[in-house]
């Protein structure tokens, strides 16, 4: 996995709560087999006026030139600034595969689900959580020509004026800055999971078919 | 003093390895469900770090997200969607490969993963589930954590028999008094997600209480666990009794002979103690709740068939007003439009929430013997497994949906998601029993309105909303 330790990069909005992962890819784009492939797709139905299909580039779109990532001001934005919520619905992990082939390394709301959340720390993409009113303001800030900075060791977002701290699991800090694979971690555990694996066996042997 | 504990804590703790390296729990998963979007990568990311399947007698797999619901005889040929096989080849070489158990295409036990699980007994009380589907929670209803992953964790899985995962808090959603008749499990949980919102039990795992919820059938218990994630938890539960014990006993894969009496033994525990505590609560009464129609793009946009499209302009927070604004501009419905006012284009009966025999039974009661309305282009019924599909065809219930106009096809997840042919039209309105209303889930520009299966097919005759309780 790519580590993530600082990140400085134009901000976008998207002023919208519970942005679901059916609009951040739609559903016709999970038939791939790959893990990459996605970015095109990103926000389809918010970019696009067309109805698009696996293959089809951008170039061959109708571009949507009233969706904010499609503004001038917010080409080669790297740091997503949106509402509560962000990322539910679906559990398709494609969603954080298109965020980070766009080009979003970080995503900054006031809360997410669950499930995406999680995504987020297996793909090297930093979801942040900042209270409701700092993300209000950053938003109304975010005209373009604002950068933020994000250094994750000291767990802060700057915007030139004022620093924000925010707050992250250890666990999940140390394996972002670490870039760590999470299966060779867990695999270093192997005694302890076979040690419970035997014993949970003979507790409730009905869970074994082999 | 042993302190008292929720049903979840008691799963969690039997299934709770141990601390990795980094200070994060381990918890052991007895089964992963495998459909054909969300596992090939994983399979890749396996093979490329040449990993073994930890267990491989603790996966099941079958294709269900992609599949077209006609044509099915002619087996993997009748796809005619040359990137939607791929995919479901790729699913039958690596279940080959890894030596897992599938129901493939053309096995009667095939369906959507978690109407096969449950009626195979291969899910079953007190397990850890996962599944590379966000509607995983619907395992919850035999007392089992089940929950949707990623396809990264889904590798993790295949790879460690582990999710790393910290615990979750505790909810009670505390549902007394009866549900009125012909006022489904369906309604009442689109009641709790409109009264908690969509986000409301996120990093919660909710506990269904109450005697409401030991009402229920567990086709119910599946439908009301089934759209947990919808209120924003990774998990719900209900606990174990008698209606559990006798769904699952018999079943293909549930244990036998004294094994059998040692799981029940073991089962029965799988209730919250009385003195357990949650770390939220959420008091419902039945007996208040109409049929329900969701009338925005997300599903706590919801109200009763009684009811009136709201006014964003009357709504306290700002944030909500903007949010059911937008969703009304997409749905081209007008702030206090009456609900039974809105007509219908299409009507889906199907999905992991509602394509059970007993959802199916409830649709064909419905239409009464009246016909699909000329205005109405198509009323899908999708059963929910192949089985399904033949127990239903057994007791005559095809019959009435194919005589009173509607197309009876063959199982899968259909039009819940729209990834095979069965799509919504741009504009169109839909009476769908599925689970998301979200912005062209069921079609690109497509207008989902989530109801039951009895509103579904009582809409589809009338060609608008209904009260079902009305025309019984």
């Amino acid at each position: 996995m790519d580590a993530f330790t600082q990140l400085e990069a134009m901000t976008a909005p998207l002023d919208r709560a519970n942005v679901d992962t059916d609009q951040i890819i739609p559903k016709q784009y999970l038939k791939s087999i790959k893990r990459i492939g996605f970015g095109d797709y990103l926000f389809d139905a918010w970019r696009f006026l067309d109805q698009g299909t696996m293959g089809m580039t951008p170039n061959e779109r109708q571009i949507n030139h009233e969706f904010v990532l499609n503004l001038p001001q917010y080409q080669g934005a790297g740091i997503l600034l949106t509402r509560d919520n962000f990322g539910c619905g679906s559990s398709r992990e494609h969603a954080v595969w298109a965020l980070k082939e766009f080009g979003f390394r970080a995503v900054i709301a006031p809360s997410f689900a669950d499930i995406f959340f999680g995504n987020c720390f297996k793909n090297g993409v930093l979801p942040i959580v900042l209270e409701a009113k700092i993300v209000e303001e950053l938003i109304a800030k975010s005209n373009g020509d604002f950068t933020l900075r994000i250094d994750l060791e000291s767990q802060t977002v700057t915007d030139g004026e004022r620093v924000y701290d925010f707050e992250i699991d250890s666990a999940l800090k140390q394996k972002m800055l670490n870039g760590m694979d999470d299966i060779a971690m867990t695999l270093e555990e192997v005694e302890l999971i076979e040690t419970f694996e035997a014993k949970h066996k003979t507790s409730q042997p009905w869970l074994f078919r082999g | 003093m042993i302190m008292a504990q929720t049903l979840y804590d008691k799963i969690w703790q039997a299934h709770d390895v141990g601390q990795r390296i980094d200070g994060n729990s381990l918890l052991y998963i007895d089964l992963q469900l495998l459909h054909e979007v969300t596992s090939p990568q994983a399979f890749e990311g396996l093979q490329l770090a040449n990993r073994p399947l930890w267990r491989v007698d603790a996966n099941l797999a079958t294709p269900d997200h992609n599949v077209p619901t006609d044509g099915r005889e002619l087996g993997l040929s009748g796809i005619k969607d040359e990137v939607a096989l791929t995919q479901v080849l790729t699913l039958d070489d690596n279940c080959k490969k890894f030596g897992v158990e599938q129901f493939d295409i053309q096995d009667v036990r095939q369906g959507i993963v978690h109407v096969v699980g449950p009626e195979q007994g291969a899910t079953l009380p007190g397990m850890t589930i996962v599944c590379g589907d966000s509607h995983t929670s619907t395992h919850g209803a035999f007392a089992a954590l089940a929950q949707g992953v990623g396809t990264s964790e889904v590798e993790h899985v295949m790879a460690t028999q582990c999710l790393v995962q910290n615990k979750a808090k505790n909810f009670a959603v505390e549902v007394s008094g009866t549900l009125a008749a012909h006022v489904t499990a369906k309604d009442l949980v689109l009641a709790i997600i409109g009264r908690l919102g969509t986000a409301g039990a996120t990093g919660h795992t909710i506990e269904y209480r109450g005697q409401a919820i030991r009402d229920l059938s567990m086709e119910g218990r599946m439908t009301l666990c089934n759209m947990s994630i919808e209120a924003g938890a990774r998990a719900g539960l209900v606990a174990v009794d008698d209606t559990t014990i006798d769904y699952v006993k018999g079943r293909p894969f549930a244990p036998k002979a004294e094994v059998w009496d040692q799981a029940v033994a073991y089962w029965r525990t799988l209730v919250s103690d009385d003195e357990a505590v949650f770390d939220s609560v959420l008091h419902i009464d039945a007996a208040g709740i109409a049929p329900q129609v969701s009338w925005g793009t997300s599903p706590e946009m919801v109200c009763g068939i009684d009811g009136s499209v709201p006014d964003p302009a009357a709504m306290v927070d700002p944030i909500q007003a903007e949010s059911a604004g937008h969703a009304l501009k997409y749905m081209d419905l007008q702030p206090g439009q009456k609900i039974t006012d809105i007509k219908v284009d299409r009507v889906f009966i199907g999905s992991c929430t509602n394509a059970r025999i007993e959802d199916l039974r409830a649709a064909a009661a419905a239409i009464q013997g009246g016909r699909k309305a000329d205005s109405v282009k198509e009323a899908l019924v999708v059963p929910g497994s192949g089985l399904v599909k033949a127990q239903a065809e057994k007791e005559g219930l095809a019959d009435i949906f194919i005589q009173a106009g509607f197309l009876w096809r063959a199982a899968g997840c259909s039009m819940c998601l729209g990834m095979n042919p069965d799509q919504l039209g741009d504009g169109e309105h839909c009476a769908s029993t599925s689970n998301r209303n979200f912005e062209g889930r069921q079609g690109y520009g497509g207008r989902t309105h989530l109801v039951s299966p009895a509103m579904a097919a009582a809409a589809a005759v009338a060609g608008h909303f209904v009260d079902v309780r009305e025309i019984n």
